[in-house]
Formats: structure tokens, sequence, C-alpha cells
């Protein structure tokens, strides 16, 4: 069943077309990963669907519903929420707050002055909640500006997902970590995501780990789609493997 | 800052109600420990403990830097001028009342402006508006008496119980004025340290900390910044209405934009980026400015080299460096 869909979506840099008028589907509750080298359009496929970014043309559906239109915090309502390439996390706050503030956000209870953010009751037990899921409930009272670097990708995530979305878009959750981190993070993130209701799109460079994780592979190649399949077709693939090996394309 | 991230378990809570009840015991017994000259300017610092306390809701909670926060002191202490002048009782509880949400109105309406921008064109901007209502003061002198100001008499408190114009007066009021700003400081010290750990408080930490990360999280950016400006002018502002009573006058010097730069330096002081820093701040400044005045005629020169020296020596301001002095001190104890 179709969760999200673009139609013929087009945005162009200057002269460069970094999506070339896409026709993309994500399936409900699958594990997809965009994969393509530098430049392929991935993260701006990812920004047009997160509303980082607005189109030049084309649409995006979500259940068939157009949202191409809409804000950054329509899309959040809508249930898409993402996370992204460099860590942006709340380095001020504790690791606590960086995710209650994303419940409190999520049940629009931001606007309350009169209360201690503190005693709020089920916001405190879903975050130590999330933050378990995470592996990050020992951290809750450091600081997130001082954790090292695979738990600040943890965290990163955590935040997204605590905004409990429909969709979530991962642009490389395992870049800059060691490999050790990278099948941790990847691990904690397939089991959270095959353990609840939530579509996940993650851009990745590691094949390794795209490969492991993914039900669903989709190549893109200067602004267009070149592959989209299972781990095994897109291993058979020939056009997949010059890309990665950096060969021309058959004719 | 470490102490603010960190929720907040009840036995912190505890403690911190505890020292703030004996810091609270120790002001209730000041009047009868000090004389009326001392007093004065104990109150003087504490009203500048609420301005900074005010503005540094923008700049140590929000990631907003105002150069402009004299217009909101300057707004309440010509409101009150006004209540004096055309309407009717002289007593502080009416000043409030009519100050408050006139000093509201000014900061949103500055504010909506404002907050479209950040950084350096924030400032700007706010530093230009007060100098705008700081020409105005000047140049209207038919409505704000120009560059001789306003003059306020002694108000009656209580709406009227307590009343200071038979003999020994000043002295009366300055005693009974204490208490009063004492009552306010209190009741700002507790609201506003409500409002920065509430959701919304966490919010504001999260835009400073991070816009593009608070924007997908569906906070609305611009809306949280003019909330937290109105807030921020309105705390200023209810300080420039206290204010005004104790010194007598308003003249336009309140809306001059040095008089905002004090207000920089009080939270610079003690510490922004620390809920009692400004507060500190506050009253260490007032007292380093007056004995500064006192004792040299280069009295702002000597308050330029404290701000070098305290940007460079103690970038944390007073409480932030005692703040980590402590923790230092804790870690090598544990280790022992």
């Amino acid at each position: 069943m179709i969760l999200l869909k673009t139609v013929n979506l087009r945005k162009q840099f200057g002269e460069t077309r970094a999506c070339d008028g896409l026709d993309f589907v994500i399936n409900r509750g699958e594990f997809l990963s965009l994969v393509g080298s530098n430049g392929a359009g991935k993260t701006t496929l990812v920004n047009l669907i997160s509303a980082h970014l607005q189109p030049d043309s084309g649409q995006i559906l979500l259940e068939d519903r157009d949202i191409t239109f809409t804000t950054v915090a329509e899309r959040i309502r809508a249930g898409i929420a993402r996370s992204f390439q460099i860590v942006n996390l709340f380095d001020g706050l504790s690791v606590f707050d960086n995710v209650a503030l994303s419940l409190f956000s999520r049940d629009g209870k931001t606007v309350k002055m009169a209360r201690l953010a503190d005693h709020d009751r089920d916001v405190r037990r879903e975050t130590l909640e999330v933050l378990g899921q995470f592996g990050l409930a020992s951290k809750a009272a450091a600081l997130a500006g001082g954790l090292a670097q695979g738990e600040r990708k943890l965290l990163d995530v955590a935040v997204a997902y605590a905004l409990r979305p429909r969709l979530l878009l991962l642009d490389e959750p395992t870049s800059g970590v060691s490999t050790h981190e990278k099948a941790k993070i990847m691990d904690t993130l397939t089991s959270v995501v095959r353990g609840g209701t939530v579509t996940a799109v993650v851009i990745e460079h590691d094949m390794d780990v795209v490969f492991r994780y993914s039900d669903r592979i989709v190549m893109m190649h200067e602004g267009s789609f070149l592959a989209d399949g299972t781990p095994d077709e897109i291993r058979a693939n020939k056009d997949v493997a010059n890309i990665l090996l950096g060969a021309p394309l058959t004719a | 800052m470490t102490a603010e991230a960190q929720p907040l378990p009840n036995r912190t809570l505890l403690k911190l109600v505890a020292a703030a009840g004996l810091i609270l015991l120790v002001s209730i017994v000041v009047p009868s420990l000090i004389g009326t000259y001392q007093l004065q300017l104990v109150i003087y610092g504490l009203i500048a403990a609420i301005a900074a306390l005010g503005f540094n809701l923008l700049l140590g909670y929000t990631g907003l830097l105002s150069f402009g926060h004299s217009a909101y002191f300057g707004v309440g202490a010509y409101s009150v001028a006004f209540v004096v002048a055309h309407l009717g009782p002289h007593s502080i509880e009416f000043y409030l009342l009519v100050g408050i949400p006139i000093v509201a109105i000014t900061s949103a309406l500055f504010g909506y402006i404002c907050v479209r921008h950040t950084r350096i064109f924030f400032g700007i901007l706010t530093l230009a508006i007060s100098q705008v209502l700081y020409s105005l003061a000047l140049s209207l002198y038919w409505v704000t008496g120009g560059s001789d100001g306003l003059r306020v008499p002694r108000p009656a408190l209580l709406l009227g119980l307590l009343d200071f114009s038979g003999p020994h007066g000043f002295q009366l009021f300055i005693r009974s004025y204490y208490y009063y700003v004492l009552g306010v400081f209190v009741v700002c010290v507790v609201l506003m340290w409500v409002i920065v750990h509430s959701p919304f408080g966490k919010a504001l930490q999260g835009i400073r900390d991070n816009e593009v990360r608070a924007r997908f999280l569906g906070l609305r950016i611009r809306r949280f910044r003019w909330i937290s400006f109105l807030v921020s002018g309105t705390f200023t502002g209810v300080a420039g209405i206290l204010w005004v009573p104790l010194n007598g006058l308003t003249t336009p010097d309140v809306l001059y934009w040095t008089f905002s730069g004090e207000i920089v330096f009080m939270a610079l002081l003690g510490g922004f980026r620390n809920y009692t820093g400004p507060i500190v701040g506050g009253l260490v400044f007032t007292y380093l400015k007056t004995y500064a005045v006192a004792s040299t005629e280069y009295w702002q020169l000597l308050l330029g080299v404290v701000l070098v020296t305290l940007v460079l020596v103690l970038p944390t301001g007073i409480v932030g460096a005692i703040s980590r002095a402590g923790q230092r001190l804790v870690r090598r104890n544990a280790v022992k």
C-alpha cells in the first residue's frame, strides 16, 4: 500500500537538475534505502519531501493528499519527520530535554508557560521509553553537546522518532561513526522501525549496511532513478555496480 | 547552564527552595542592619535585577541580543509619569495597573517588527527603535518635558494604606518601598523561573541552540521569539515602573542606547548562561556604577576596564565562575 508518492517532481539549482521529473513511491512499512554517488539528488529528494525545499514543479502526495506546497509544520503534523546528514541537536539541552521537546511539540504543549516541563508525567514516561529504545536512558541527564558522535547520531534519530511519524526520513544516519557503531545504530534503528508503524527512508553510502538492512533499494544518478528493487535485484544490476565502481553506464 | 539543562529531581528543587528561603530571610532583616542610603542602593539593585532578568529571557534563553531594552524600561517609567500628570491616584498599584499593559503592548508591537530578523540585524533594529523613542522624548517636550523630564512624587503603597507625606516621610518611604520592591522582585523571579523551566521555556532554548532542528519539530520559530520578546520587554518595563517613584524623575536618558548597554553589561557581569546570573549582575552593577561615579570622573573608563576584564577572564560571569569553582571543588573532594 502506497504511503507517499511523487509525480514528475523537479528541482533545479542553476544548470544542475537535482531532481529531474521523479516518479517515486514509498510503500507503507518498508525500510527503503536511497543510494547513489554525491550529487545524485538523494538529499534534495528528502529535502523536497520534508518541505526543507520547495519543488520547481510536480506533486507530492501523502496517501493521495496533495502536500506539495504545505509548510514544514504541516508536514510534521501529517506524519513526516526527518534527521539530518550533519547532526542537528539542541546541544545546550540535556539528552532528556532533546527528546522531551520533541514530544511537547508533537502534543501541542510548547505553548504552556505556567507549568514545569519536568512535572509532565506523560512526557517524562514516554521520553524515558524512547531513550530506552535507543539505548540512551543512562545518558538522560547529560548535555547533548557532550555526547560521543555515535550517541549523537542515535539521539538525532530518536528526536525525530519521538514525533511518532508515519514516514521517517534519515539522511546518512551512520556517517562519521565507526563500523561497530554503525551496526549498533542500524540494529537499533531497524528494531525500532520494525517494532512500530513507521516507514523509513534512509540515505546511505555504506553498501554493506544498505544490503544488510533494506527491504528495498533505490539508486539515484544525476537527478534520476537508475534502479529500484530488492537488495538481491540491486546486487545483480550491472549499472549499479558500474556506478559504485565509477565505470560508465551500459547503453 | 549545566544545572538548567538537567531534569530537576525533587531533591534539587527542595535545595533550591531552601536556598531561596534563606536569601529571602536575610533580605527581610536587611533594613534593620543598614542606613537609608544603603537601603536605597539595594532597591536600585533589585530593580536593575528585574530589568536584567527580563532582558536575559531574550539573550540567555532565546539567543537574541537586544541593544534596545532601555525602550521598555523607559516606556514603563514614562507611563508612570503620564499617569501622575494626567490621571489620578498617586498609588504604586495604580502605576503598575496602567504601566504593565502599556509596556506589554509596546513590547508586542516592537517585538513583532524586530523578531523578523536575527543576529546583528535584530540587535540594530532594537537599538534603532529605542533611539527613535529617545528622540521623541527629547523633541516632544510639551508632553515629555524634553531634557528636563517629568517629576514623579512619592506614591502611596498598598492602595493608599501607606502614605508618606508627613515628617520622616522619605525614610519611611524607602523602608516600606524596599519591602514592596522585594515583593515584586520575588514574584518576578518565581514567574521567570517557571517560564524558563516550562515547555515554552524549553522550546525557546531549543530555538536558541538549533533553529533548523526546532523548525523540524514543528515549532513556529518567529511566534516563540515574539512571545519571548513580549515577556522580556514587560519584565524590563516593570523595572522602569518601580524605578521612577524611587528616582523621583524620569528623563530621556533612560531611553538612550547607553542605558541599554548597561542592561547588557549586567547580564554579562552576572553571567547570562545562568538563571541567577542577571540578578547578581544587576545588583553588583548598581554598586559598581555608584562607587565608580563617586570615586572618579573617569568612571566610564573604569566600567570599560571591568567589562574588558570580564570578557577576557570571566566569560561566564560571576555566577558562572563561582559555579565552575564549586564543581571543581566537589570533583576534587570526590577524588580524595
